[in-house]
């Protein structure tokens, strides 16, 4: 299985976006993270889907399905480019008092933020690429209790 | 500048794209249209149907049989989803249709409203592309460009939601009609790469065991003379799926007939074999591959088509070029013709005489019965009398193989069948879609006892626009293909594959006003058929209902999980 990162232009019109996650759903293939906004072109939308597929055959026909699509206008993946790549994290954690600067010494290496604190819980926000969240939660979870996960699924663009 | 109402702005667009005619079933939410229609009696004619569904398999059948766009009218909520099965069907074999959906008023869009449902969301998965339509204004463009996203590049179904509140025929608004339209994000392929033109070229000529393979998209795109063309010049034996039959003349020496599932001996024989498969217009679905780890081993694949997900889905081409068929046979023509040929009889030789020694085993040989009457023999005999000239539809099941097999269909577009889909209840619509299109033609009907019962309500239809087809009714009191199959992987244990209560077919022709025939006896079968196929001059619809032999296969039959050449071509005497 391999992680792909796919992004695309459409048209933000009525239905578009339901069409591209439909064609997801219709032929069997996996959406990990999807996010979506309007681009600086109102018309047009940006959306990010991050996929898991069992090998190059299938991107293909993912792609090849997307342009299919009446309002999809362009198809990238981007993995394969030069790309940067962000996903947002927000983590509530159980606030321990004899924990805390190791959390805060953790958060300060991922370049991390505390967002929000009280008596018994905190907020981190961790920005970075997928794989560097995922990595954060793991050492955080081993001493920590987590209480809530809140991530946003993969941002992409190009660098050229 | 013009003010029309909603409603007035679709009947004026539908003129304007000189449709001919509306299949369609009225409902509240589009009322207002139907009371529009009265202004054009004329120029626009609207076919009452008995169930949407039926109207979907009329505009499907009279899309196939003139390459024009289908148009339906429904209404909202329970006539929107009684037509998915329809623009299904003519989904999965790239039929142009075009939908148009009643919906309640924009305000009550999302509230449940009586007779409301998500149409949009419904129809998404088995369509080319939808529209709701939220402005009266915007009611031409989106006509237009629903019309072209339907009939171009892989054509298609699209459905136009309108809700009711821009229909008011009380608020009028400028009708624009756009004489041209820009879809920024559809661009229907017309290039292609030339430089696989010559490589195609070189594989074409090298090749020792070539076979065409030859599909709906070459119907689609018109280009079965310059298949015919390319055949011929290079004497290259050719075989069609199911769709793609009559884009190569049924009766030609070349013809290898169909493939797959049920296709001849000789075909899936010499597709196994062949060393280049040159697939026009087909997108190697699994009824016509069997088992994809043994899918011709020897062969290299060229595949052109207009669709780029159909280019190595199930079977990896080995060059493949995204286009028109025509445009691109046409090419290689051209190019071809400036080439030096050698005598291809020659080069080909052994390879025909192979194909020769598949043929001779005659795998659409059956054996004669004392009493019963024999399907093949019905088809063949409606073959004779109509010298291959006539409109086929079908139903699906073993009637459908039996046509597909027996009837040699020389031209394109006459052989009306749901491919794709498999939709049973189609043939008796599509057959009636296809005679309004072409009135003066022989249009008939082959449809099994099962099949005949899920649209039969048509017929009631066919007595109101007095449409004269002929119904033959190829009835083994069964669902014959179900029972075969139960025959060959369930022990002949058949679970709920008998029709016991059958209609009298014949009264029942007779009460919606038609004429009925029976025909049991082996010897009154051909001077029955003449008959009824003379008596469809008088502008009657005959229904003839012919008692076969309950116990008979379709054969030739691959082998579940065999390569194309695992074929089975007569049934075991054990069942
Ligand atoms: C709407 C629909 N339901 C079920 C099927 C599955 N099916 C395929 S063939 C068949 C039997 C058809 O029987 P009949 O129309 O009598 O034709 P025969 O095979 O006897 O010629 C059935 C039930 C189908 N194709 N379509």
């Amino acid at each position: 299985m391999m992680h792909k990162i796919l992004s695309i232009l459409l048209e933000n019109e009525f239905g578009a976006l339901s069409r591209v996650i439909g064609l997801f759903s219709q032929r069997g293939y996996n959406i990990e993270s999807v996010t979506v906004s309007p681009t600086e072109d109102s018309s047009i939308s940006q959306m990010t889907i991050q996929t898991k597929v069992e090998n190059e055959n299938i991107v293909e026909q993912i792609k090849k399905q997307l342009y299919k699509l009446i309002n999809v206008l362009q198809v990238q993946e981007i993995g394969i480019f030069p790309h940067i790549e962000r996903e947002i994290l927000l983590i509530k954690l159980k606030l321990d008092h004899e924990k805390i600067k190791d959390v805060i010494l953790i958060t300060k290496i991922f370049k991390g933020k505390i967002v929000h604190i009280t008596n018994k819980t905190i907020i981190i926000q961790i920005t970075g690429t997928n794989k560097k969240i995922t990595d954060y939660i793991q050492i955080i979870k081993k001493k920590n209790k987590i209480l809530e996960i809140a991530r946003s699924g993969i941002i992409g663009i190009l660098k050229n | 500048m013009k003010m029309l109402s909603g409603s007035e702005m679709v009947i004026k667009s539908l003129v304007k794209m000189k449709v001919k005619y509306l299949f369609g079933y009225p409902g509240g939410a589009v009322l207002d249209i139907y009371d529009a229609l009265k202004t054009v009696p004329n120029s626009l004619k609207h076919i009452l149907v008995r169930h949407e569904q039926g109207a979907t398999h009329m505009a499907d059948g009279f899309a196939r049989a003139t390459g024009k766009v289908g148009v339906v009218l429904v209404t909202s909520g329970p006539g929107a989803t009684n037509s998915i099965t329809g623009i299904a069907t003519a989904y999965m074999d790239s039929i142009p249709m075009v939908i148009i959906s009643g919906q309640v008023a924009s305000h009550l869009i999302g509230f449940d409203a009586f007779q409301e449902c998500d149409m949009i969301g419904i129809s998404r998965p088995i369509v080319k592309h939808s529209f709701l339509v939220k402005k009266t204004e915007d009611i031409p463009e989106t006509f237009k460009k629903a019309f072209w996203i339907a009939s171009t590049g892989r054509p298609g179904p699209v459905v136009i939601d309108l809700p009711k509140d821009i229909l008011d025929p009380l608020i009028k608004k400028e009708y624009i009609w756009p004489e041209n339209i820009f879809i920024r994000s559809y661009q229907p392929i017309i290039s292609y790469d030339p430089k696989k033109i010559e490589q195609i070229i070189i594989q074409l000529l090298i090749a020792k065991k070539p076979i065409i393979y030859s599909g709906g998209g070459v119907i689609t795109s018109h280009s079965e003379e310059e298949l015919l063309f390319l055949a011929e010049k290079l004497n290259i034996p050719v075989t069609t799926s199911l769709m793609g039959l009559g884009s190569f003349p049924g009766t030609h020496k070349q013809n290898l007939k169909m493939l797959g599932m049920h296709g001849t001996y000789e075909a899936n024989m010499a597709m196994h074999h062949a060393d280049l498969i040159f697939a026009v217009g087909v997108r190697f679905d699994d009824r016509t591959t069997n088992n994809l780890l043994k899918y011709c081993p020897q062969a290299i694949i060229i595949h052109i088509d207009i669709d780029p997900t159909s280019i190595s889905k199930t079977v990896i081409a080995n060059i493949s070029i995204i286009g028109d068929a025509k445009q691109i046979l046409k090419q290689i023509i051209h190019k071809l013709n400036k080439q030096k040929i050698e005598n291809r009889q020659k080069i080909l030789q052994k390879w025909w005489n192979k194909i020769k020694k598949w043929k001779d085993i005659q795998s659409l040989s059956y054996s004669k019965s004392k009493t019963y009457i024999k399907p093949q023999s019905v088809i063949k005999c409606l073959w004779k009398l109509t010298k291959g000239n006539a409109y086929i539809t079908s139903d699906v099941g073993q009637h459908q193989m039996f046509t597909a097999l027996y009837y040699p269909f020389n031209k394109t577009r006459r052989w009306i069948n749901s491919g794709g889909l498999g939709t049973m209840g189609f043939g008796l619509p599509a057959a009636l879609g296809v005679k309004l299109a072409f009135p003066k033609e022989i249009v008939i009907c082959i449809t099994g006892d099962g099949s005949i019962q899920m649209n039969i309500q048509e017929l009631s239809t066919a007595k109101q626009y007095n449409i004269s087809i002929l119904i033959i009714n190829l009835n083994n009191n069964a669902l014959g293909m179900v029972k075969q199959w139960q025959d060959i992987h369930y022990f002949g244990r058949h679970s709920h594959s008998y029709m016991n209560s059958l209609p009298d077919f014949l009264a029942l022709a007779k009460s919606y006003g038609h004429e009925g025939m029976k025909i049991e006896k082996k010897e009154e079968l051909k001077p029955k058929l003449k008959t009824a196929i003379q008596q469809l001059h008088k502008n009657n619809l005959i229904f003839v209902d012919i008692i076969i032999d309950p116990l008979e296969h379709v054969y030739p039959m691959q082998i579940k999980g065999g390569g194309m050449n695992d074929m089975q071509l007569k049934k075991r005497e054990t069942v």
